[in-house]
């Protein structure tokens, strides 16, 4: 008998710590404590990361056999902006990319410029925060060329990209620090499988960020801005999906 | 007590030492841990409760498991079988009483509601707290020789008639007594191997398998496990065997005398069960 109630007792027991430990794990979800605890283990993934990563370590590409037979978008697939319409309409004509914030010269270029410039074009791996990937080919002007001719100022810390679309009104962007925005596969694409970059997937121009999620690589990209610090762009988390939803900043993971 | 046995050998109803401190601490920040992390991944997987293998793996190409419903039933599809799971996975209702479609219930995830940052946020947190202390307990295990002594099987227990004799026993319900209890049996060793060597390292190599900075890194992580996508369902998988062996694990607790056990699993002392009377 005692053996009995001892297993139902600890059976009781057991379901209870469950539940406690399911609506606790809510509230101390919220917690800022808990929240600073979970930013550093973000900081130590991302450092660890850094550490066991060559800078320039190339994400893996594939070959044209590898390639996804149906690429899904995701995100906002049409920018709203009236504006972005009357440069669809004409093509992107009159569009025109701004390079500013800490550089020395700053850039305004057309899409004919940017794409007479030198162009790579890599079959790479797109990681969804969600969880599936699709293999597609990426060709655009290396974000370092564009940075370099900027010139970018000792204090630049990191590049953001101001994109043309927005949930609910507030307008879409992204930010990378300097290793990554100089890295060999960072490019800025203008064409996505051997055509020009369809709107659904960014058109004009799509950042790839080869070693972070999806949420990273900002589409219909307008203009790219050197920053020393992400504090006062946005509501300071350097991403739109950061911003209101809490999603890490550093994506490699 | 047997009269054949040497003067110190002890016998049921002695209490033995049988849980060094690491052992007790590894299994009791686990049992949070592992928990937190199966949770959090259920989250994860409900914002795509797609499985598929190879490199890449999305909406327009066909998954080998997928978790879903609709407003009449919900059920999970493993290639061909179709699997109702009205009620718990595909559909279910969340604490205002309305209809979801995502896979896994907020009764068994963290957080409770549809939150993919939060998710991360703590698996990633958790994640840590399974690899780093995991790499102490190998090696304070190997020092100790925890592996070697208490889990490594004896020659004889690898018999075939040996580990057939504890499957019977198992399945009879039968438990060793005495001075035989003090030591693990031929399937607890295996089961715990098992956990320790094959199930945990292969959870933390196929979560960084799918973190495309450590693809850039180590490419062999794809190629071991044969593409993201394959180590994102191996990953389940093995979450799944996890979960399989922590039920059969406290089933076997409660047989076996909760309170003998969950107290040796704290202080270290194991009451040694009686022999049967004849």
């Amino acid at each position: 008998m005692t053996g009995r109630i001892t297993r139902r007792q600890a059976l009781v027991s057991l379901g209870a710590g469950g539940g406690l430990l399911l609506s606790g794990c809510d509230r101390i979800g919220r917690s800022a404590a808990f929240q600073t605890v979970q930013s550093g283990a973000q900081d130590l993934t991302m450092g660890m990361q850094r550490l066991v990563t060559d800078r320039n370590a190339l994400a893996p590409e594939f070959s044209p056999a590898d390639m996804s037979p149906f690429f899904r978008t995701n995100g906002n697939a049409m920018p709203r902006s009236p504006h972005y319409a009357a440069h669809l309409a004409s093509g992107f004509a009159d569009w025109r990319l701004v390079v500013d914030g800490l550089v020395r010269r700053p850039l305004s270029l057309s899409l004919a410029q940017i794409r007479r410039l030198p162009a790579r074009t890599q079959i790479t791996r797109h990681d969804c925060v969600e969880g599936w990937s699709a293999i597609g080919k990426w060709t655009g002007v290396p974000l370092k060329l564009l940075l370099d001719g900027a010139g970018l100022r000792p204090e630049a810390r990191y590049i953001v990209f101001h994109c043309a679309d927005d949930f609910r009104g507030v307008p879409y962007y992204e930010s990378i620090d300097l290793i990554d925005a100089f890295h060999p596969q960072t490019i800025l694409a203008w064409g996505m499988n051997d055509r020009i970059l369809p709107v659904g997937h960014g058109a004009p121009l799509r950042l790839r960020l080869e070693r972070q999620l999806g949420y990273k690589m900002a589409k219909f990209v307008m203009r790219v801005e050197a920053v020393a610090s992400l504090g006062r762009i946005g509501r300071g988390k350097g991403g739109y999906w950061e911003d209101v939803a809490g999603y890490q900043w550093y994506a490699g993971i | 007590m047997d009269p054949g046995a040497p003067v110190d050998e002890p016998a049921g109803g002695d209490f033995v030492y049988r849980h060094r401190w690491p052992t007790r601490l590894w299994h009791w920040l686990n049992a949070l841990t592992v928990f937190v992390l199966l949770m959090s991944g259920f989250m994860i997987f409900n914002a795509h409760p797609r499985l598929y293998w190879g490199e890449y793996g999305a909406n327009a190409d066909t998954p080998w498991l997928q978790i879903g419903g609709d407003r009449e039933r919900g059920h999970i599809v493993i290639g061909p079988l179709d699997i109702p799971t009205t009620g718990v996975l595909g559909h279910w209702y969340d604490s205002n009483g309305n209809l979801q479609n995502r896979a896994f219930p907020g009764w068994a995830t963290i957080p409770g509601h549809y939150d993919l940052a939060g998710a991360r946020s703590w698996h990633f947190l958790f994640a840590w707290l399974l690899f780093i202390p995991g790499l102490l307990f190998w090696m304070i295990s190997f020092l100790n020789r925890h592996v070697q002594r208490d889990l490594a099987p004896k020659r004889h227990e690898l018999a075939p008639r040996h580990v057939w004799q504890d499957v019977k026993d198992h399945a009879r319900l039968r438990f060793p007594t005495g001075a035989k209890a003090r030591d693990y049996n031929v399937l607890q060793k295996f089961s715990y191997l098992s956990v320790i060597f094959l199930f945990l390292p292969l959870m933390v190599l196929t979560g960084l398998t799918m973190s495309p900075a450590m693809n850039a890194a180590w490419p062999w992580l794809l190629d071991l496990f044969g593409g993201r996508q394959s180590a994102r369902s191996i990953h389940f998988i093995v979450a799944m065997l996890l979960l399989g062996f922590i039920l059969v694990h406290l089933i076997m607790i409660v047989l076996a005398g909760p309170i003998n056990e969950i107290r040796s699993m704290i202080t270290g002392r194991y009451r040694l069960p009686k022999e049967k009377q004849r």
